[in-house]
């Protein structure tokens, strides 16, 4: 199964969980099972489109899926597929 | 940049002796740093530790910017300040503590907010810029004014436990230019979905970490040494201690310098990030004077308060608590025939509460105090705990 890293802020949608193995042939895959058994999560990860937000990046292995085919892009059973938001803090 | 002037005396040698017999480093990459401008946008918890690795090492300018002043809240992470700081401008209490570290170099003080009006001319007088904002506006603001100008920006963000670092806009040596900020995020966050270090928390040592790490990374781009994180994006894990770096690249899209570029000036980024539309046209505001005043005539009305129950425990200014998250579960005890005053601790969360309840339920009495409990304990009551 492919593994998923659930970054920090977004942990609290997940049980607190930080790693979720998934099986999936792709990231949409992914991003249907989290969306069905975290449906706090889901308005975080996707806009009201059912699109990924744009301040949500995915990446599977180094590579951002945005270089690849997006949601289309397949996932592996070794794949390591990291979900990363944006941040701005600093300062305060 | 030359470097032919630049002259060490004998007590500049002795001090950047371990820097100077750095095979891969040595005088020359140490002469880089005394010839190199750097403006450092922020001299808070990524500020403090950038500031002070970036004066000892020997970058000949530094530029601060930064408006606010030290508050006792900051010191469990700006290593920068003491107590003595407290109530200070932070650039100026920064700069003094950066002379007092190394009197060889240059710092110049920004007092300033950094605006589209202002950047521009700010940026325009470094070489190299390093990112220590906390709000999205101002990371657009930043990006957008390197892009423009052509500088390096040496982006670092964090937030609670997770830090990221980049190295943006940078062009290689094959003239090669490397992806900014807008490839990576090409749009913000809407207001109230992702909270602020403020509301949210950040672990003190984080920015330590984090911030040094953006520091190594102003010295690699200042001095060629090594492979920097131009075109890599490094994110940090502090709870599960695991850090990844993952590649980036350009995006043909991107309105700045994509293959159709649309932005040429600056922008308004209240704006761009929706900070304006949401919070500020439709959302009614109090002051706190007018609250006090309230208080004061004895007229009635409600104040409630969406902090957490933590946040509360630590203080409060006696209002019914109704976290944000249940706000709409709770509307049934929110009067409708009075005005209703809400407040969180700056006003962010209280403005998202306000919004929901008059959309979903169609309050039109509800009014946001400004600036939160915060600024009700600096104009009421001081002797009430700030966190």
């Amino acid at each position: 199964m492919a593994t998923v890293i659930i970054p920090t802020p977004l942990r609290k949608f997940t049980n607190n969980t930080a790693r979720l193995n998934i099986r999936a042939g792709s990231v949409q895959d992914i991003v249907n099972d989290l969306s069905f058994n975290f449906p706090e999560l889901k308005r975080h990860l996707l806009d009201e489109n059912g699109k990924i937000r744009s301040f949500v990046n995915v990446f599977v292995g180094d590579d951002d899926i945005r270089d690849l085919q997006n949601e289309h892009t397949s996932v592996k059973e070794d794949s390591v597929i990291s979900i990363v938001p944006a941040i701005a803090g600093g300062n305060l | 940049m030359s470097t032919d002037n630049i002259k060490f005396s004998k007590e500049e040698l002795a001090r950047y002796d371990r820097h100077i017999i750095i095979p891969e480093f040595g005088l020359e990459a140490q002469k880089k740093l005394k010839a190199a401008k750097v403006l450092v946008i922020g001299s808070g918890g990524l500020g403090s530790p950038v500031l002070l690795y970036l004066a000892a090492a020997g970058v000949g300018t530094i530029g601060i910017v930064d408006f606010d002043v030290v508050d006792d809240s900051n010191l469990q992470r700006q290593v920068l300040f003491g107590v003595d700081e407290v109530g200070r401008l932070k650039a100026e209490a920064a700069r003094d503590r950066l002379e007092a570290l190394n009197p060889y170099i240059d710092i110049v003080v920004h007092n300033t907010m950094l605006t589209s009006e202002n950047a521009l001319n700010i940026i325009q007088q470094y070489d190299v810029v390093a990112d220590g904002t906390d709000n999205f506006p101002t990371r657009y603001l930043v990006n957008d004014a390197s892009v423009l100008l052509g500088k390096p920006n040496v982006y670092a963000s964090i937030f609670q436990f997770e830090g990221q670092v980049s190295v943006f806009n940078y062009r290689n040596e094959n003239g090669e230019l490397g992806p900014n900020y807008r490839d990576l995020y090409p749009t913000p966050p809407p207001p109230g979905l992702v909270p602020s270090c403020a509301e949210g928390g950040v672990l003190g040592v984080l920015p330590g970490i984090i911030g040094s790490l953006q520091a190594l990374e102003v010295i690699k781009v200042v001095t060629g040494v090594g492979d920097l994180l131009n075109g890599r994006f490094y994110i940090f894990d502090a709870l599960t201690f695991e850090s990844r770096t993952f590649k980036i690249k350009r995006n043909p899209a991107n309105p700045l310098n994509g293959t159709n570029p649309t932005i040429k000036e600056l922008i308004d980024y209240e704006q761009f990030c929706g900070l304006k539309t949401v919070e500020k046209t439709t959302v009614k505001e109090v002051t706190v004077k007018e609250l006090y005043d309230l208080q004061v005539k004895g007229e009635p009305f409600q104040l409630i308060d969406v902090r957490e129950p933590h946040e509360y425990e630590i203080v409060n200014i006696g209002a019914e608590l109704i976290p944000l998250a249940t706000v709409a579960a709770n509307a049934g005890r929110i009067a409708k025939d009075k005005k209703v005053i809400v407040h969180c601790k700056v006003g962010g969360r209280s403005a998202k509460a306000i919004q929901e309840l008059q959309d979903k339920f169609g309050f039109d009495n509800l009014y946001n105090l400004k600036g939160g409990i915060l600024a009700y304990i600096d104009e009421v009551q001081p002797e009430l705990t700030k966190y």
